[in-house]
């Protein structure tokens, strides 16, 4: 362990010319639009928040059940609920803006290039929204969604389509169900993605085994929490290596150790999922262990482990 | 408002056939009404366990709870002074205050959805409301705190589906002769079901508690959302509790 002593540690990132206080994010759909955290904490701590994934027409979602426990994570199918993109704005984000200051990252969903369009733009207009994130990674909607995320060429087409109709930054969010992750992230970079964020939800089943049927309405759903986190840590690591733009890390943190990992694996910034709803303090906890840890492994400056252990 | 605390296990026994009592001692001053959740972490579990407010203190809460899987099995084997990481004060709650001093409610509960009740009872015939407590079990092992109801004072009706103690049959057997001015019920959904549709030929309002498989227990995630007349709504955060009117059961 080095015994230089670091007095103030320095915990900003900078996700394409946005400063963030600290790589910190809650990830989306696991924070709803940030203001039920309010109850618990001040949120401006926060480096940002990760909205609730939008979409332009309103969305019940799927039917109930749509949580499974598993060893070490959740299976999730909600199915992308949401009021639509212009409640979102009407109603929503004035709740947020009431507790929050910062910007927030929008996350935009949609079942053609059209409605990813749409709703982006309606995003791109606010002051408040710092990146635009393009969710074409979500296993729980037919028709759309992870089906953009499926192939290179669909993922660049939405990227091409949405980067020329907005202005803000625009961050690719993918899906870690695909046989060769590298492929889609340099599709997204070379069709002018700004940033790849990465993972959402793999894939996954839970069967219940006193009754032998499935237990989410939807069979296979979306599986995250701490089980992920290897994949999610190999897959920052290989798209970090691939991409020049900046890389968020995505899956299973819990812990200041965890958000270090990923960076040291090439985030730039991180979000925090499933670890939110278990435990409504969970970003504040790493927050505040941040600069105990760098303390304790001598890093001065955070940003200076992004990527870390590719030369290491 | 809704916190999250350490909790320590001061009583931890069995009260029916696979039903225990718990007692968790600490803050319990976010709890405001009867018919809300705690959300508590198991140690070797991901997922919190919701378990609604039996009754509470100062100084604790009191949850009844049945074994059917492996987290409320692993929680019947904790023992005294094991301490446990807690959200209280979750959810709305029943509206004590539907009732006026003098008029009549039924609580109506099924299974482990009667230990909600308990405290919406005391509080109701504290607020001067007569109650009559209907309370349905499978069969007489099952039952429990019939007598607790009747030493609050409440008139309390036991049915059993195999006939064995009380009425045989369902709470709507009990319920329909009866004469009531509000009804509170908490139970699995195909009672809610027949007490809803039985109280609305009535023509009598009431409130009823619904659970549902929760990621997080207080609004951020989506897993609990139900259709109701009023659009969708969370179970967790704007339930678990709703009004008989707002609630539909055609979806
Ligand atoms: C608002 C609310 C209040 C409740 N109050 C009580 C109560 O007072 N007493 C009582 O005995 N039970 C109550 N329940 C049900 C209780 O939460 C479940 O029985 C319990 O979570 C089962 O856990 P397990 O690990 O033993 O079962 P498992 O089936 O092994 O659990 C696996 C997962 O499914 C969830 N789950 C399983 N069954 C249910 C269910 N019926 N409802 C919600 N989640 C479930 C578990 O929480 C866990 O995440 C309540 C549920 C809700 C939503
Ligand atoms: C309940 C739930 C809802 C989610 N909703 C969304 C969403 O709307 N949009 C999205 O891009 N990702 C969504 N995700 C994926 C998360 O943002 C994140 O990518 C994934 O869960 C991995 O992180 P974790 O292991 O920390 O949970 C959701 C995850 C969960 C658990
Ligand atoms: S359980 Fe998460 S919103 Fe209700």
């Amino acid at each position: 362990m080095p015994d230089t002593k670091i007095s103030c540690p320095d915990l900003r990132v900078e996700l394409s010319g946005w400063e963030l206080d600290n790589p910190v994010i809650p990830a989306s759909g696991t924070f709803g639009f940030g203001y039920e955290f309010a109850d618990f904490y001040d949120i401006n701590i926060l480096g940002s928040i990760a909205l609730k994934g939008t979409t332009r027409e309103a969305r019940y979602g799927n039917p109930l059940p749509r949580i499974a426990e598993c060893r070490e994570g959740i299976i999730n199918a909600i199915g992308l609920q949401n009021p639509g993109v212009e409640k979102v704005i009407e109603e929503e984000l004035p709740r947020l803006r009431q507790v929050y200051r910062k910007k927030s990252v929008a996350n935009v969903s949609g079942f053609s290039i059209d409605d990813y369009v749409y709703t982006a733009k309606r995003f791109d207009e606010l002051e408040d929204i710092g990146i635009l994130e393009i969710n074409i990674s979500c296993p729980n909607v037919h028709g759309g969604g992870m089906a953009f995320g499926q192939e290179p060429e669909a993922a660049a087409s939405v990227c091409a389509a949405v980067k020329a109709a907005c202005h803000k930054p625009v961050y690719m969010k993918l899906s870690p169900n695909v046989t060769d992750i590298v492929s889609i992230a340099r599709a997204c970079e070379d069709a002018g993605a700004d940033g790849i964020v990465l993972i959402n939800t793999l894939l996954g089943m839970r069967i219940d085994p006193r009754t032998g049927r499935k237990i989410v309405s939807t069979g296979a759903a979306g599986f995250s929490g701490p089980a992920v986190k290897p994949v999610a840590v190999r897959m920052v690591y290989q798209v970090y290596d691939a991409v020049k733009v900046p890389v968020i890390g995505v899956g299973g943190i819990e812990t200041a150790d965890d958000v270090l990992e990923m960076m040291y694996a090439g985030a730039a910034a991180v979000e925090v999922g499933a670890a939110n709803l278990i435990d409504p303090y969970a970003c504040k906890n790493i927050i505040e262990e941040l600069p105990r840890r760098m303390e304790a492994y001598g890093i001065a400056r955070l940003s200076d482990i992004i990527g870390r252990a590719h030369r290491a | 408002m809704y916190k999250k605390g350490i909790y320590e296990i001061s009583e931890n026994v069995c009260i029916a056939d696979k039903v225990y009592r718990m007692r968790l001692d600490g803050f319990t001053g976010d709890i405001t009404a009867p018919g809300q959740f705690i959300n508590i972490q198991l140690p070797g579990f991901y997922l919190r366990r919701p378990i609604s407010v039996c009754d509470w203190d100062e100084k604790g809460v009191t949850i009844i709870y049945k074994v059917v899987g492996d987290g409320t099995e692993l929680m019947s084997g904790l023992e005294k002074s094991t301490k446990l990481d807690v959200l209280t004060g979750l959810g709305n709650g029943f509206d004590v205050g539907a009732l006026k001093s003098g008029q009549t409610a039924a609580v109506i509960g099924g299974g482990v959805g009667v230990p909600p009740l308990y405290a919406l009872t005391r509080k109701l015939l504290d607020r001067g409301v007569s109650v009559k407590a209907v309370l349905g079990f499978n069969e007489e092992s099952q039952i429990f705190y019939d007598r607790e109801f009747s030493e609050l004072g409440a008139e309390t009706i036991v049915t059993t589906v195999d006939g064995s103690r009380g009425i045989k049959g369902f709470v709507t057997d009990a319920l329909k002769d009866m004469s009531f001015d509000h009804y509170y019920c908490c139970g699995p959904m195909p009672m809610l079901k027949a007490v809803h549709g039985l109280c609305t030929d009535l023509g009598i309002e009431g409130e009823l508690s619904f659970e549902a498989r929760m990621g997080c227990g207080f609004g951020a995630c989506m897993g609990c959302s139900m259709e109701t007349r009023n659009g969708t709504r969370r179970i967790c955060k704007d339930g678990p509790v709703f009004r008989s009117e707002e609630v539909s059961f055609d979806a």
